[in-house]
């Protein structure tokens, strides 16, 4: 039994003008006109479309568990740090003897540090290989673990928040310290190279920037794979009665195991994504407030929507770098109202607000909406 | 001339003086004797050599005589001359003072001076440190107490007991105590060795550690070694004793710290359900009215009266915490009960917004709220443990407060009402309780709590925009750990994590010794998803 389709014909169509626009739009405006044309994209926005096309993978990973199993993670922001530490890891063992001491195996900072071998953990890291199998792997193991515990004791809702809160707490005390391994304070910089390409060359990061936006549009597609199929629906239902559920015979635990896994694993790979492209990665990735801010984008944005997460993360992050250039003090005082007026009145978020305003064209685009209470 | 108290030769010269007006004071005291023995020493202090100076020195330290500080410190100064008709004089500014009488002196040449050399003036300072055993000081007698045990010599102890026989200071009576028995320890019989063994079994000075360790190795007597290896298993018993105590006693004041903070969740998040991420904040606002009050006090009121600002700054904390809260439960959570996730993400945003409101309003620096004098220093415990009085406020304060709420909700209408609501609203509404009115004095009360709480943290932490954010984690562990709806849990679980984190300390390190405390509170949810003290029943379900 499937559900729905993979996406209807509006679907389609939506997401092949956003793979023109992205794909080959930007990158033709980025390069093709002369550097003094008006229709010339300036060079520093490439890597920050990037940024923002992180983010938005990143709300996608939290509105599949969030939207459609009901999981409400405040720690999405930790696999993602994890992530982009294995990248950082890499790119770090790429600087080999460019680095300020020049040594060709250990980090600058370790050398500072006054440490004569390189920890175990780093072991393996100059391969890119094994590196992006880490970024993948060691959010997914960390999230198996978290949720193999989690969903078999039975912990829901606030206390799951609040618990997934502590995880990246306690991982970014950890991470802060010198004696972990990873650069302490001041986290993983200063990278020279990937694969052999400069990390700061414009053909680097505008490919970086491609890679993303494919990365996403997968990410999208195997997101609407998985809600749309049969697990899909034991997800849906399960948020809304999760007893019921368990006693039609579904192993609840293993379902929501399994997405938040994929979830972990998507937001690691937006992390390994990210850091190439803004080029450091440091303890303050995985401070609770940016995982909130990842539940915020999905709000205003619509949860249960899958598309309405990739546009909160756009809209929020757009409105967020336009007003800290124009109002820096105002942009505190913007991004609460806009949490509070996002829950008190679009509960169903932008695309909710779409739907409401224009039914005949928007309803198509809502595919979950929420039962609301 | 104000140079004078601050130059520390002059103050030199001031302390000689004195010990020379107090030595014309003990004239009147036959000491005859004793006169004609210094006479005799001054003598050889003058003519000798190095050698007899350095008997002389010897003899002026072990003398007890309250002259021989200003001389010793005479000569250590170099002011100590000697004139042509070999009388001994203190040179101060442009006259000259007979070392003996004080008197002045009238002298044609120019005074010669004793010279010292190094070895001699280390010499003096042992004289000068066992002299002081006798200066009126306590705090001096005390240090020369201590300079003893350090560098015990058999040859002092008759001065030490003297010393000891003229004590009224408890305390230094016991540092001379100490003192004596490391004296005895170097020499004596077999009897006065063991006790002296037990004496210094009772301190827990590094230093008679070492000693002990040191006659352990290599006393001749076998009864002596076994003595002081017992004793020094008996120090290090009573040193892990003392060690556990006081990480408890830091447990427990971190725990009443925790507990301040979480009290007023375990109202707004514990009682009424709603995750309150503005709570950091309202802890904000109360240290920021402390702050206010404080600046009140400083312009308006008298100055003797502004130790008293603090407790005028907890009812002006309650109720500015207060006040905000009913206005953000009227104006916003009321219309998200039953959306506990939502209501998350609003009062993030709430506390986003009174962050920069507070950001603009008084600048993002730290503002300097002072303790006032009754909350600061502390005495000493046991053992060189040190208890701070302001630690002992805050954890009185907090029981004080966790007391005080305990008895709104036993013991008033308003507290009826509010349990009424929380276990059935329905039927409350039923009977004719103004839910809605009791929501927002519920709200009220667990915000004013915590501006209650931010007066009594102001005193310990910087008081800045950030303050909130500080303890918001924190605050949650507390109330999940010890049970949502369970105010007993809170108060476990406050004092649980704050023991549990300052015995880790020790073995962990702070920031490692914190992780372990999240891993564990992680681990503990898995096995207890609704905490130590879990509600029972249909109140689970919901």
């Amino acid at each position: 039994m499937r559900g729905p389709a993979l996406l209807d014909r509006t679907g389609w169509l939506v997401f092949a003008a956003f793979a023109i626009v992205a794909l080959a739009i930007v990158p033709a405006l980025a390069t093709l006109p002369s550097a003094d044309s008006a229709l010339r994209l300036p060079a520093y926005l490439v890597p920050l479309f990037g940024k923002y096309l992180c983010y938005a993978l990143l709300a996608l990973a939290l509105d599949l568990i969030w939207g459609f199993a009901g999981i409400l993670s405040l720690g999405q922001g930790a696999f993602f740090a994890l992530g982009g530490y294995c990248m950082g890891m890499y790119l770090m063992r790429q600087i080999g003897t460019r680095g300020v001491y020049g040594n060709a195996v250990l980090p600058d900072f370790m050398v500072f540090l006054n440490w004569k071998t390189l920890p175990w953990p780093w072991w393996g890291f100059n391969h890119f290989a094994f590196a992006m199998t880490m970024a993948l792997a060691v959010p997914a193991l960390l999230a198996a673990a978290f949720g193999w515990l989690a969903f078999r004791s039975r912990v829901t809702g606030v206390y799951l928040s609040i618990i997934t809160q502590a995880m990246t707490y306690a991982l970014m005390l950890a991470f802060f310290r010198n004696d972990m391994g990873f650069g302490g304070n001041n986290g993983l910089t200063d990278f020279k190279e990937i694969l052999g390409f400069g990390v700061q060359a414009p053909n680097t990061r505008l490919a970086l920037y491609a890679i993303t936006v494919v990365a996403l549009g997968a990410s999208f597609l195997l997101c609407r794979f998985v809600v749309t199929s049969k697990l899909g629906r034991v997800l849906l239902a399960l948020k809304d009665a999760e007893a019921r559920v368990r006693f039609l015979g579904y192993s609840t635990a293993r379902a929501k195991l399994f997405v938040f896994v994929l979830s972990a694993m998507l937001c690691g790979l937006a992390g390994a994504l990210y850091v190439p492209q803004v080029g450091v990665i440091n303890p303050g990735e995985f401070a609770p407030g940016n995982s909130i801010e990842i539940a915020i984008w999905v709000a205003i944005g619509g949860r249960g929507t899958l598309v309405g997460a990739v546009l909160g993360a756009l809209v929020v992050n757009l409105a967020k770098t336009w007003l800290t250039g124009a109002a820096p003090e105002l942009w505190l005082f913007a991004l609460g109202a806009l949490f509070i007026l996002v829950t008190l009145l679009l509960p169903d978020g932008i695309l909710g607000l779409a739907a409401r305003l224009r039914p005949m064209l928007g309803s198509r685009l809502v595919p979950a909406r929420e039962q609301r209470r | 001339m104000g140079a004078m108290s601050t130059d520390p030769a002059a103050m030199r010269v001031v302390t000689a003086l004195r010990a020379v007006l107090l030595l014309l004071l003990l004239a009147l005291v036959p000491l005859a004797a004793w006169a004609a023995d210094l006479d005799e020493t001054l003598a050889a202090l003058a003519s000798g050599g190095f050698e007899e100076r350095e008997q002389a020195v010897a003899t002026l330290g072990a003398s007890g005589d309250p002259r021989a500080v200003a001389i010793l410190q005479a000569l250590n100064d170099g002011t100590l001359l000697v004139t042509e008709d070999k009388h001994i004089v203190i040179g101060k500014d442009a006259t000259y003072l007979d070392a003996l009488t004080g008197n002045a002196v009238e002298t044609s040449a120019e005074p010669e001076r004793i010279r010292v050399n190094n070895r001699l003036r280390n010499e003096i300072e042992a004289a000068l440190a066992q002299l002081n055993l006798f200066s009126p000081d306590p705090a001096q007698r005390l240090a020369a107490a201590s300079a003893v045990l350090h560098a015990p010599d058999p040859a002092g102890a008759p001065v030490l007991e003297q010393a000891l026989a003229a004590e009224k200071n408890a305390a230094v009576a016991d540092a001379l105590r100490l003192a004596l028995a490391a004296t005895s320890l170097q020499s004596g019989d077999v009897a006065a060795k063991l006790k002296a063994i037990h004496t210094l079994s009772g301190s827990s000075d590094p230093e008679i550690r070492r000693l002990l360790g040191e006659v352990a190795d290599t006393a001749d007597a076998p009864q002596i070694k076994a003595a002081a290896a017992e004793a020094l298993r008996a120090i290090a018993r009573r040193n892990f004793i003392i060690e556990i105590g006081a990480n408890i006693f830091q447990g427990v004041s971190l725990g009443s710290v925790l507990l301040l903070a979480a009290i007023g969740l375990a109202i707004t998040f514990g009682v009424m359900g709603v995750i309150n991420m503005a709570h950091g904040e309202m802890i904000m606002l109360g240290a920021y009215a402390t702050y206010v009050v404080q600046e009140a006090f400083r312009a308006w009121l008298p100055a003797s009266w502004f130790d008293l600002y603090l407790i005028a700054a907890v009812p002006v904390g309650f109720l500015t915490a207060a006040l905000v809260g009913a206005a953000i439960e009227r104006g916003i959570i009321r219309f998200l009960y039953g959306r506990p996730l939502e209501t998350l993400l609003a009062t993030w945003g709430i506390s986003l917004m009174l962050q920069q409101a507070v950001r603009s309003i008084f600048g993002a620096p730290n503002k300097e709220v002072s303790n006032p004098a009754w909350m600061t220093g502390g005495f000493d415990l046991a053992g060189g443990f040190t208890v701070t009085w302001n630690r002992v406020v805050i954890i009185g304060f907090s029981l004080a407060v966790f007391g005080l709420l305990t008895l709104v909700l036993r013991r008033t209408s308003l507290g009826l009402h509010i349990r009424a609501v929380t276990q059935n609203r329905r039927m409350a509404a039923v009977v004719g309780i103004p839910t809605g009115r009791v929501d927002m004095l519920t709200f009220a009360l667990g915000s004013g709590i915590a501006g209650i709480a931010g007066v009594a943290l102001s005193q310990i932490s910087n008081v800045s925009p950030n303050l909130g954010t500080i303890y918001i984690i924190d605050s949650f562990m507390v109330v999940v750990f010890g049970g949502v709806g369970n105010l007993a849990g809170t108060l476990a679980g406050a004092m649980g994590l704050g023991i549990a984190n300052k015995l880790l300390e020790p073995f962990a390190g702070a920031v490692l010794g914190k992780i372990l405390v999240l891993v564990g509170i992680i681990l503990f949810i898995q096995f207890r998803p609704r905490g130590l003290f879990a509600l029972k029943g249909r109140a689970v379900e919901s």
